[in-house]
């Protein structure tokens, strides 16, 4: 199957070219057909390889295609490398890359012809750039993919271009990811000079023999790539502005893959990261630290898109705790279960807008359970999902990143559990403002809400089934002994680090989960009472609220100390450096040019005397350089 | 045979050709200024006949039937023709100069500028 | 003294007198004259270098028809020696300081570089009409014929700039 692995980018690459040149003239039927044929094609595809990588006595290898630099003894090749860990990331790619594919078909609806092939368009470039990034052998062709997928989110970001701050939104994205990607170039060139190659299996062979330092180094600039990536701090400001993209776009891009594009790249090379003890502490803090500030921020949005744009950041900085404290194996899965219900939660909520006309703000929701009835139900399973309770997705990845994380120190494991409350309580109170209480819209809108097709909703059962059994691959040895079966399908790629966490013994992990489980649902029963009958209104304006509600101010901050200095650096080099001193040098040149031609007109006297003494004395002049200076 | 040393052709051309100089610097007039130039002409003529006689004398020791020195005069020749042209249309030009100032005065050519 | 270095030197003298007549006669036609002096002396030097054929040239075409032309130009303009205003004092020592200065530089050019003695009176004929002549219409014939076609637009120009503007006078 391996040899049919080239198709998997290649078929969304050609659905991208078909649409994007003949998006003025394709049918909306056809730009359906292809724009979501070529991905389900793609998905078909990676089942295949996906059978054939999980089937035992596989051994993965780099498939190469051409030389895509070769100078001296540089040897860059365009090639990919399907293992377990790409194999995972491309059924998770392309399966829900399909779903939201189609889902956007009714979404998009209200589109025009030729921009409606447009966003269809993007989405199939965005898929080649992402299945590129897990596909490359090296890190260069994941760098191509990294860009690429930088490229589109901010094309889909700033979709809607009629609008300013939509694009600011998309520019503030791709501003951000750039500072990120810069780390990630260097740390591309450190490991070429470093290793003398940058495929993945030369690398880290050979990383075991490079000094810690250099390791370090390394391993902290591709942080600094994942960071921007996958929105940590200090870099994760442009993900909630991301939300201005259209919703589908929000579910597959900055909530189920792209996102993750950091996680990947990290559990990739986890064999460096291993390596480097101070890059994982550092890693672990950022993403808790991210975890909660997000979770925080997020108790007090209004936005129903907001809302799970922080929660994506609190969810993204669990997975960077995971793979902080070595816990590669639960970073993927968390990604794998986030993607599943996240994507449900994001397009269960782009249904809720849909029905709602364009409406994002929950304060003016309620009661909408009764009228969207598939839409409730899913959104549901997402908020359990995502709050961890069992027998849901996310409480087996969540539990198994929390006990790794026991496993380091206690203290990442209390302020996990704060997060995990936290998400617990901003999810249901999301949930109870939408979908229960009374309906505090206006009447028009009362009137026309609606149950979404059947193209919305199809994804939605599909998705929420995921969310449900998506968890039970990774079933902890705690239940059943040996059912771990992600754990074993991944072991060849991802080292573990977790065996100490296993020394806790069964009764511990009993107690701290119980008591874990109590919180959370002390949190939802909270939050039902608050939020559960009637919305009363919240204050988000002075205090510890209205600090959350303003998110940290973290905005205003980098207003302050990084854009506003660099507007006054660059108005300066305009006023001062541009305008005085380039500008004084270049008209400084024409008019001394004016002047001097001033001057040496004089010499132009008209008269002919002049010139031919002129004459004379230059030949005279000339013969007595030739004869005395010997030139 | 009399042995006449090249370089008395050669001071005797310098010596004219600078006399012509002087006359082009110090004459305002511009058909004298012209015939200076003739002079100046004549004086390079006079040093290519002497050149190709040298070159000839010193040819004609080693074989009788020499034609050296030959393109030399046939060169004086072209030169003498060129400068009957330029004569011409000099002329021409300064009685056309002549007709439109009134003078052949060449500090008057200044008006050309304007 | 041989005759040939008598002439030289006499020819000589001649020429560099009536070259600086030349220039510092106040009367154009004076001028003119002495300018035909000096090229019947330098007629003579190449008599005496056996160049038969362009002393003849020279004779004909330069001391005749051409000098004939100037002496023409002057008197049909009228010119006299009052109607040429002089040129400033300072001027004229700075043309006869970098004339001298010329010659100075050209002498001491050429004086180390050609010192050698080298005869210039002696055999040959080469400068003889008839092989001149040969030469001239066997391997210069194109040329020769070029320079035919020049003469020809000489005088074309000579005609289009002698002919009266009827409207461009300047009174």
């Amino acid at each position: 199957m391996s040899k049919f692995v080239f198709l998997i980018p290649l078929l969304p690459f050609v659905g991208f070219l078909i649409n994007g040149l003949g998006r003025n003239f394709l049918s909306r039927m056809l730009v359906n057909i292809i724009g979501c044929g070529v991905l389900i094609a793609s998905f078909v595809i990676s089942i295949l390889v996906f059978r054939e990588v999980s089937a035992p006595g596989f051994t993965a290898s780099a498939i190469d295609y051409f030389n895509f630099i070769k100078a001296g003894g540089l040897d860059i090749k365009a090639s990919f490398l399907v293992d377990q860990l790409s194999a995972l990331f491309l059924l998770v790619i392309t399966g829900i890359g399909s779903l939201i594919h189609v889902y956007s078909t009714a979404y998009m609806k209200e589109e025009t012809a030729p921009h409606y092939a447009r966003y269809f368009a993007y989405l199939n470039l965005f898929v080649f750039s992402m299945l590129l990034l897990v596909l490359g052998s090296n890190f260069v062709v994941m760098f191509i993919g990294w860009e690429g997928v930088g490229l589109c989110s901010y094309l889909l970001i700033g979709y809607w271009f009629g609008n300013a701050s939509y694009n600011n939104a998309a520019k503030k994205a791709f501003v951000m990811n750039r500072i990120g990607d810069l780390g990630f170039l260097l740390a591309i060139f450190w490991m070429l000079s470093q290793f003398g190659s940058i495929a993945y299996a030369d690398v880290f062979t050979k990383a075991s023999t490079a000094p810690v330092a250099v390791l370090t180094g390394i391993t902290i600039l591709l942080f600094v790539g994942a960071m921007g990536k996958s929105a940590q701090i200090p870099l994760y400001t442009w993900l909630p502005d991301a939300m201005a993209g259209p919703t589908p776009v929000s579910a597959l891009i900055h909530a189920a893959t792209m996102v993750t594009a950091g996680i990947y790249m990290i559990a990739r090379s986890n064999v460096m990261f291993s390596l480097a003890p101070i890059s994982q502490h550092l890693i672990a803090i950022i993403g808790i630290s991210t975890a909660l500030l997000a979770a925080t921020i997020a108790l007090k949005q209004n936005d129903i898109k907001k809302v799970l744009a922080y929660s994506t950041v609190s969810q993204l900085g669990l997975m960077f705790l995971a793979l902080g404290v070595g816990a590669y194996t639960a970073g993927v899965f968390h990604v794998m279960t986030h993607a599943f219900f996240k994507a449900l939660l994001f397009l269960g909520a782009g249904s809720v807008i849909h029905a709602m006309h364009h409406e994002q703000d929950i304060k003016k929701m309620g009661g909408l359970g009764k009228k969207l009835p598939i839409t409730h139900i899913t959104f549901l399973i997402g908020c359990l999902a995502i709050a961890g309770i069992p027998p849901f997705a996310g409480f087996f990845s969540k539990d198994e990143i929390l006990i790794a994380a026991l496993g380091k120190s206690p203290i990442l494991y209390a302020l996990g559990i704060m997060t995990s409350v936290m998400t617990a309580f901003y999810m249901f109170r999301l949930y109870f403002l939408t979908f229960s209480g009374t309906f505090r819209g206006s009447e028009e809108q009362a009137h026309h809400v609606h149950e979404s097709p059947l193209a919305m909703t199809f994804p939605l059962m599909v998705l929420a089934l995921l969310s449900v059994v998506g968890g039970w691959v990774g079933i902890p040895a705690l239940f059943v002994k040996d059912a771990h079966l992600l754990a074993a399908y991944l072991s060849p790629v991802l080292t573990s680090q977790t065996a100490e966490g296993h020394h806790l013994s069964h009764s511990t992990e009993w107690t701290l989960m119980g008591i874990l489980l109590a919180f959370i649902l002390l949190a939802i029963l909270f939050s039902k009472k608050l939020f559960g009958k009637q919305f009363k209104g919240e204050n988000t304006t002075e205090g510890v609220p209205g600090f959350l509600a303003n998110k940290w101010y973290v905005d205003e901050i980098y207003d302050a100390i990084i854009v506003r200095p660099i507007n006054g650096l660059a108005a300066f080099f305009s006023k001062i450096i541009e305008n005085k001193i380039i500008d004084g040098l270049v008209n400084g040149v024409g008019k001394g040019v004016q002047f001097s031609a001033r001057q040496m007109r004089l010499l132009q006297s008209g008269q002919v005397g002049s010139y031919i003494l002129i004459m004379m004395v230059s030949i005279i002049l000339f013969f007595i350089f030739q004869l005395f200076w010997k030139l | 045979m009399q042995v006449m040393p090249i370089n008395y052709y050669i001071f005797l051309s310098v010596a004219l050709f600078t006399i012509g100089i002087v006359g082009v610097l110090t004459r305002r007039n511009a058909i004298i200024i012209f015939m200076c130039i003739e002079l100046m002409l004549n004086a390079v003529n006079v040093l290519l006949v002497a050149f190709s006689k040298m070159h000839h004398v010193a040819a004609f020791a080693l074989d009788s039937s020499t034609t050296a020195g030959t393109e030399a005069q046939l060169f004086v020749f072209f030169i003498m023709v060129v400068a009957a042209a330029e004569v011409t249309v000099g002329l021409a030009i300064i009685v056309m100069l002549y007709r439109n100032i009134h003078a052949v005065d060449i500090n008057f050519l200044n008006r050309l500028k304007h | 003294m041989h005759i040939n270095e008598i002439l030289f030197w006499f020819l000589t003298a001649l020429a560099l007198f009536s070259a600086m007549m030349v220039v510092f006669s106040k009367n154009p036609v004076h001028s003119v004259l002495w300018l035909i002096m000096v090229f019947i002396s330098i007629t003579g030097h190449y008599i005496i270098m056996n160049a038969q054929f362009l002393a003849i040239v020279n004779m004909i075409v330069y001391a005749g028809a051409i000098m004939v032309l100037f002496l023409f130009v002057i008197m049909f303009m009228n010119l006299n020696a009052e109607s040429e205003p002089q040129k400033s004092k300072w001027m004229k020592f700075a043309a006869v300081l970098s004339g001298g200065s010329l010659m100075l530089i050209l002498i001491a050019a050429l004086k180390d570089n050609v010192g050698f003695i080298s005869s210039v009176h002696g055999e040959g004929s080469i400068g003889l009409i008839k092989n001149l002549g040969k030469v001239l219409f066997t391997e210069y014939v194109v040329p020769f014929e070029i320079s035919s076609i020049l003469f020809l637009s000489a005088m074309v120009g000579a005609v289009v700039l002698g002919k009266k503007e009827p409207s461009n006078t300047v009174s």
